[in-house]
């Protein structure tokens, strides 16, 4: 039998860089195949290639034992070969159905497709209704719409890049479900990921990519995330060092009786939410997203304001009714979970960008911008946090979602913050980046920063963080000391189930501080 | 592409021309040529093109401010019409019409009547947030009416046998021409510093920087803690002084008083100006001359070869539409997709 898809000595190269080198591989029919790298190891060039979207220099690719030559797109999807982007293409005003009718390459009639994305969806487990508004779908169920999309066509070859960097726990768990399913009736799957975790669970088989080329194909369930991870980035695995907190005697932030409603039906109130993080320690803000994180965290960097003054405190000064560049002045610093468009202006260059946060070190001077000294802090940036890019001129834009992410942490950590927001760290980011996100991160508290972070990867909040404290519903729980607590009890709390009073008391109680 | 797309078209712009031309009955290249190149055949050409010219680029230049903030001022018109009621009103009625001090108070005057026009859209949408594209249109038209009644009334010249304009304005309220033959003023001078102004602040400015914040990711702008309100208030006070003071220099250049047809249009023409000119000061003086350009010629085929004139105001339209649809087509692609008369296509995939 023909493999369903064979790659046959893959070449590609890009003014500058060699995005693939000699990569060759195959994928049987009903096969769950990961291609596993960091950012810039050359997936994604890998899947344009095979999806048509790019075009190799050399090598040959062969689908069903036939060759395909010059190929785009519409040629791989009459081929059965279908792509879900880690970034969904939809239209938000319109309906799922309207949306789907839109990319179809062939006649349509609504009723009809609505009744097949109905049954579609019911089938695989990720029910949708194709009456509502895309505006009004979660992330989880966008995707949805992008994988019923794709199934419409029958494929036989799936192409998923990052799926589950969007998703919530849960969501990730039913996603896995469906995709088992489709591969058990023959559709094979490229699963194109750098969580190691995800790929053993999930996949079959897998290529791992460093530099553009194959560094090692494995059986990611026999075989150790070690090893995985050692193929991915190499021999040198970087380690962690993560000393004993030492907590400034006075808090940083303050945060006492906060409560707020909802902007809209979509968002989620915040219930008497108080805590404090002291200089010197990291807590980490536990919970699945849509539980009151974003109300939160945009409370807390004056994106938002409060009309309680107290309510929130910063070195001292209260602080919930200041604008975002009025809290930086008392020293916040905030790295918000979406980088294109909030923590970076996506048509700017990277030393305009500098510019953003950065204004008050040197880089605006007499009301002009100083456009050599925000170059130079921009360049700094790059080159004390590796950040791929062809120098301060490049636009945010086109850099990649864990490149962008290194510039903007580097750029808030330049700041030299008191107290520290981040608001998911290593989203999207490979495993070397993100060790050395969360590095930095360490350091800077260790340095006597005050750092939040808020994370819905538990094993990166147990990794860096002294205390947790868990959202869910817009209430936060009594902090938890790291050491003491376990994943158990925090995916309790995050799923609202309270736990007995005893068990309370041992979990959180009077040891809050101490550690 | 970002620059290909104003010079696509302009020629676009031409192609059609021609056409319509044709259409009327005229030979396309020569009636091209008298439209566009016999305006600027003599000094007196040159001298109104600048002329014209110079209140276009001056009300671009500040529209184009709030327009990279995302903030649609388009009643400049009327900011302009407010401009030169207010510094006529300085010219005809201040104690000492011989003073020195008698135009740089018009131009105050002028200035701060744009200004405030502007102000009310700008509070109406950082305290309300009123749509200002409205806003803007609708005291546009206020305006126009509040000067036709003046001139109507309490401000019409008694010697003026019932005309509706005012009296002349006094020698000391007037930009006196460079030389007697010709209508180009010093005004044109506060149109090049308006220039370098815009430069300075879209380009080098810290104030500019964060307009732009606002203009392309307002999140950001949110994130960074810069003002929105901030970027309405300064984006519409921009627009309303420079179209105040555009309206100044008319009154006190070549009308010397007020009538109801004060501007031929400039606060309007002056937003395709500042799209042709990319929102970039030099853009925008380049757009500003095609556009004196546009007017120049459709009069001087008026009157040469009698042809109506609405065309310049076609050449307008022609011109934005093919600009607006040349930057759709930068960014999009166009497919067709038929309606099924059945599900064939579905039942197979």
């Amino acid at each position: 039998m023909h493999p369903r898809l064979e790659l046959r000595n893959i070449c590609k190269r890009y003014p500058g860089v060699v995005a693939n080198d000699d990569v060759s591989l195959s994928i049987q029919p009903g096969e769950i195949h990961a291609v596993l790298g960091e950012n810039g190891a050359g997936k994604s060039t890998l899947m344009k290639i095979i999806y048509g979207a790019a075009q190799a220099d050399s090598g040959e690719i062969f689908c069903d034992g036939n060759p395909i030559a010059a190929h785009n797109p519409a040629t791989s999807r009459a081929l059965g070969i279908e792509m879900v982007y880690q970034h969904f293409a939809l239209f938000e005003s319109v309906s799922v159905v309207e949306n789907i009718a839109l990319s179809a390459s062939s006649a349509f009639d609504l009723p009809s497709l609505a009744a097949k994305i109905r049954e579609l969806s019911l089938r695989y487990g990720m029910p949708i209704d194709p009456h509502r508004q895309v505006h009004d779908l979660s992330v989880g169920e966008r995707q949805r719409v992008e994988i019923v999309r794709c199934l419409l066509q029958a494929p036989k070859l799936l192409i998923l890049d990052e799926p589950t960097s969007v998703l919530t726990p849960q969501a990730v768990v039913k996603l896995f479900e469906t995709l088992r399913q489709l591969a058990a009736e023959g559709c094979s799957i490229v699963y194109i990921s750098h969580k190691l975790d995800e790929v053993q669970e999930l996949c079959d088989t897998a290529t791992v990519l460093r530099n553009g080329k194959v560094t090692g194909t494995a059986r990611p369930k026999e075989t150790t995330s070690l090893e995985l991870a050692r193929m991915m980035v190499g021999s040198k695995l970087p380690e962690m060092h993560v000393s004993p907190p030492t907590p400034s005697e006075k808090p940083v932030l303050e945060v006492n009786n906060l409560s707020v409603k909802a902007r809209d039906h979509f968002g989620v109130d915040l219930k008497d939410v108080s805590f404090n993080v002291h200089g010197g320690e990291i807590v980490g803000l536990a919970g699945v997203s849509g539980n009151g994180q974003a109300e939160l965290i945009a409370l807390l960097s004056g994106e938002r304001t409060h009309h309680n003054n107290d309510a929130i405190r910063i070195c001292g000064t209260a602080a919930a009714r200041l604008r975002a560049d009025e809290r930086r002045k008392l020293g916040l610093a905030f790295v918000p979970e979406e980088r294109l468009g909030r923590g970076a202006v996506p048509s700017h260059t990277l030393w305009e960008n500098a510019v953003l946060t950065a204004h008050r070190f040197g880089t605006v001077r007499n009301g002009l911008v100083d456009r050599r000294k925000a170059s130079a802090f921009a360049a700094g940036i790059i080159d004390r946090f590796k950040v791929k890019a062809n120098g301060p001129a490049s636009t945010a834009q086109s850099l990649s979602g864990g490149n962008l992410q290194k510039f903007i942490v580097g750029r808030e950590i330049a700041l030299e913050p008191k107290l520290l927001l981040v608001s998911q760290p290593t989203w999207g980011v490979d495993v070397g980046a993100s060790a050395f996100i969360r590095q930095t991160i360490v350091d800077l508290s260790r340095a006597g920063a005050a750092v939040l972070v808020v994370s819905e990867e538990l094993d990166e909040l147990f990794e860096i963080c002294d205390r947790l404290l868990v959202i869910c519903q817009g209430r936060v729980s009594p902090p938890l000391i790291r050491k003491t607590t376990d994943r158990e009890e925090v995916g309790l709390l995050m799923t609202g189930r309270t736990m007995s009073t005893d068990q309370m008391a041992i979990g959180s109680g009077d040891v809050a501080l101490q550690d | 592409m970002r620059v290909a797309a104003p010079v696509l078209a302009s020629v676009l712009t031409l192609v059609v021309g021609s056409i319509f031309f044709a259409s009327l009955g005229h030979d396309p290249l020569p009636t091209l040529y008298a439209f566009f190149v016999e305006p600027l055949n003599s000094l007196n050409g040159l001298s109104e093109w600048l002329l014209k010219a110079s209140p276009l680029i001056l009300i671009a230049c500040g529209l184009a401010i709030g327009f990279r903030a995302n903030v649609w001022n388009i009643g400049a018109e009327g900011q302009f019409t407010m401009g030169a009621i207010a510094a006529s009103g300085v010219g005809l009625f201040w104690p000492n019409p011989d003073s020195v001090l008698l135009l740089p108070l018009m131009f105050v005057a002028g200035m701060g009547a744009g200004m405030a026009w502007a102000a009310i859209p700008a509070f109406l949408r950082a305290r309300m947030n009123t749509n200002e594209i409205l806003v803007t249109l609708m005291m546009t038209y206020i305006a126009t009416l509040f000067l036709s009644y003046l001139v109507h009334g309490p401000w019409r010249d008694p010697a003026g046998f019932n005309y509706p304009q005012t009296a002349l304005l006094p020698t000391a309220a007037l930009f006196e021409s460079f030389d007697p033959a010709y209508r180009l003023n010093p005004s044109i001078f506060i149109t090049v510093v308006a220039v370098f102004v815009m430069w300075l602040f879209t380009d080098r400015s810290f104030l500019g920087y964060k307009m732009s914040v606002s203009g392309a990711a307002p999140l950001a702008a949110r994130y960074a803690g810069f003002r929105e309100s901030a970027a309405v208030w300064i984006g519409l006070m921009a627009g309303g002084a420079a179209a105040g003071i555009a309206g100044m220099a008319e009154a006190a250049g070549p009308l010397g008083q007020l009538s109801p047809q004060i501007s031929p249009g400039y606060g309007f023409a002056a937003i395709i100006v500042a799209f042709i000119g990319r929102l970039n000061a030099f853009g925008i003086v380049l757009g500003g001359l095609l556009m004196s350009l546009l007017f120049l010629g459709g009069e001087g085929v008026q009157m040469t070869l009698g042809l109506p004139s609405a065309l310049t105001r076609i050449f307008q339209g022609i011109l934005l539409f093919f600009l607006l649809a040349a930057d759709f087509f930068i960014f999009y692609r166009i497919r067709l997709i038929r309606p099924a008369r059945d599900t064939h296509a579905l039942e197979t995939a």
